[in-house]
């Protein structure tokens, strides 16, 4: 569209509107450098303890060390692995046991009371189970993520698919559709939606299984980072890991969201 | 012969409530190529008429028989268009049209070419590749009556189909819709509680009594025998005769 065919109230209009974009996107990075440069002139001028609070400089420079000796990506890349393995087998398997439910209305009625149980349970408390019974390895981890994640993905789908428009069914079975094509041309299509959302709780929720995991667990990954810093007391490493896996889960985040722009073309 | 027969038929539903009798003694007989248009109260059991002629419920008593023989589940030779038209939003308008098809597990080259001609004729040349959210009321209910059509039934089933239109839409859409059926020459039966859309477009009118639903009176209607379009037949003086009539029926306990 010609900009230049609009009034000048338009303009103005237009004007104000990036005004506030603009206003936003600094306000919000003014917070986070703020923050650093706080946190920094606080722990040099001896505001705080940096023994316990560290300071960002601190650990850039312990972060660019333990990246020098290769360690870095070694651990990042076992928490991205344990966590993209839970959260896709935790997902898959979420959703094939909601299909199971859709199918048998006996079974769901069946699983109802036990599926509401395990949904309350802190998953987080059968960690020990899990090291017990798999051992102190990535199985173990792995193991954890799923938990975390699979009863939310069985309660969502499964709600989203009893929530399917009930005449878009009987449509497809006024053309002769079995049950199986009732399940492939409407039920899983139409939940779609609901399951982008799944995914992006799932994320979130896999990587919180990941870390209790590899605080119980492992030998590697940004959880035992964590763990074995606060055990020796480097808190420029406890800090560096935490900020590590805030950039994980926001890019995690984002790749869930740049799946469903890709799936969601063509829907209102 | 009688291409639709209902002999005695009657539903009941059951709950835990207890047993709901929602059609009772239903005797009609529909020609080929006549349409039937069904008027009635809400809840008189005139979309479970529908439902037990394409074989989505089979009948507690009596029997419903197309060209004599039994109904057993659905056809392909019914065809059914429900109140809304129901368009899958993931798929494009071309593969809307072609969802009972593919169903059937009949989508051809020559089957798709055949939709794609169809959309055309019924101006939705060029939308091929459009989504549903695209489209306006009256096209997206086009497209609905293609992907029936596309099946080839002899018996359309219309369950409200145009409840879901304003009602200038309602008006254009109904006259297009009414010309199509007749050209393919197909033997229709509608429900709907719309008076003046039943009378407009049908060759007889049954109106249904209350729960328990049964037949009421039958009205022919001459208007549409003599080839009047629906638009037409609404200027015809006897048309207020015809509403007048029915409407009294519909309001008087029986």
């Amino acid at each position: 569209m010609p900009n230049t065919t609009y009034s000048k109230e338009h303009q103005n209009y237009l004007r104000r509107r990036r005004l506030h974009v603009l206003l936003v996107r600094g306000a919000q990075l003014f917070l986070l450098l703020g923050f650093f440069v706080l946190w920094e002139v606080a722990a040099s001028r001896g505001w705080i303890n940096a023994f316990i609070f560290s300071q960002p400089t601190r650990i850039w420079a312990a972060m660019l060390r333990l990246a020098r000796e290769g360690e870095l990506w070694r651990h990042l890349g076992w928490t991205v692995w344990e966590t993209v393995l839970g959260f896709s087998i935790g997902t898959v398997a979420g959703i094939l046991i909601a299909i199971l439910l859709w199918w048998s209305t006996f079974i769901s009625k069946v699983m109802d009371p036990y599926i509401v149980v395990l949904n309350s349970v802190p998953k987080v408390a059968l960690g020990p189970i899990f090291v017990v019974w798999l051992g102190t390895n990535i199985t173990a981890v792995v193991a954890m993520a799923i938990s975390v994640s699979i009863i939310v993905t069985i309660m969502m789908m499964h709600t989203g698919f009893k929530e399917v428009d009930s005449n878009q069914i009987k449509l497809v079975r006024t053309f002769g559709g079995t049950k199986g094509q009732v399940l492939r041309k409407v039920v899983i299509p139409a939940s779609v939606p609901t399951m982008i959302a799944a995914l992006k709780v799932n994320v979130g929720l896999s990587l919180v299984g990941t870390i209790v995991g590899e605080f119980l667990a492992s030998k590697a990954g940004l959880g035992y980072l964590i763990i074995y810093g606060g055990q020796v007391f480097n808190m420029s490493l406890v800090m560096g890991s935490v900020l590590l896996l805030l950039a994980v889960s926001v890019v995690l985040y984002y790749g869930v969201t740049f799946l469903e722009e890709k799936v969601s073309r063509g829907r209102t | 012969m009688a291409r639709v027969e209902l002999q005695n038929v009657g539903l009941n539903y059951h709950t835990e409530a207890g047993e709901v009798v929602a059609l009772k003694d239903v005797n009609l007989s529909v020609k080929d190529q006549e349409f039937v248009a069904i008027v009635g109260q809400s809840g008189c059991g005139k979309s479970t008429l529908l439902s037990l002629v394409s074989g989505l419920l089979t009948p507690s008593q009596g029997q419903v028989t197309i060209d004599g023989n039994q109904v057993q589940g659905t056809s392909k030779r019914i065809g059914y268009m429900l109140q809304q038209d129901y368009l899958f939003e993931w798929r494009s308008i071309l593969d809307n049209a072609l969802l009972g098809l593919e169903i059937a597990k009949e989508r051809t080259p020559e089957a798709v070419d055949e939709v794609k001609e169809m959309l055309k004729a019924y101006g939705l040349a060029g939308f091929e590749h459009y989504y549903p959210s695209q489209l306006s009321g009256g096209m997206r209910q086009r497209v609905a009556l293609i992907r029936t059509l596309a099946m080839k039934p002899d018996v359309l089933l219309l369950d409200e189909p145009f409840s879901a239109l304003d009602y200038q839409n309602r008006l254009s859409v109904g006259e297009e819709v009414v010309k199509i059926l007749r050209e393919r020459k197909k033997t229709v039966i509608m429900v709907t509680h719309d008076i003046p859309e039943a009378v407009s477009m049908a060759n007889r009118v049954v109106v249904m009594t209350p729960r328990p639903g049964t037949i009421r009176s039958i009205h022919s209607i001459k208007m549409c025998d003599e080839g009047l379009s629906p638009l037409q037949t609404r200027e015809v003086p006897q048309f207020r005769e015809y509403f007048g009539a029915i409407w009294k029926e519909l309001n008087t306990d029986a």
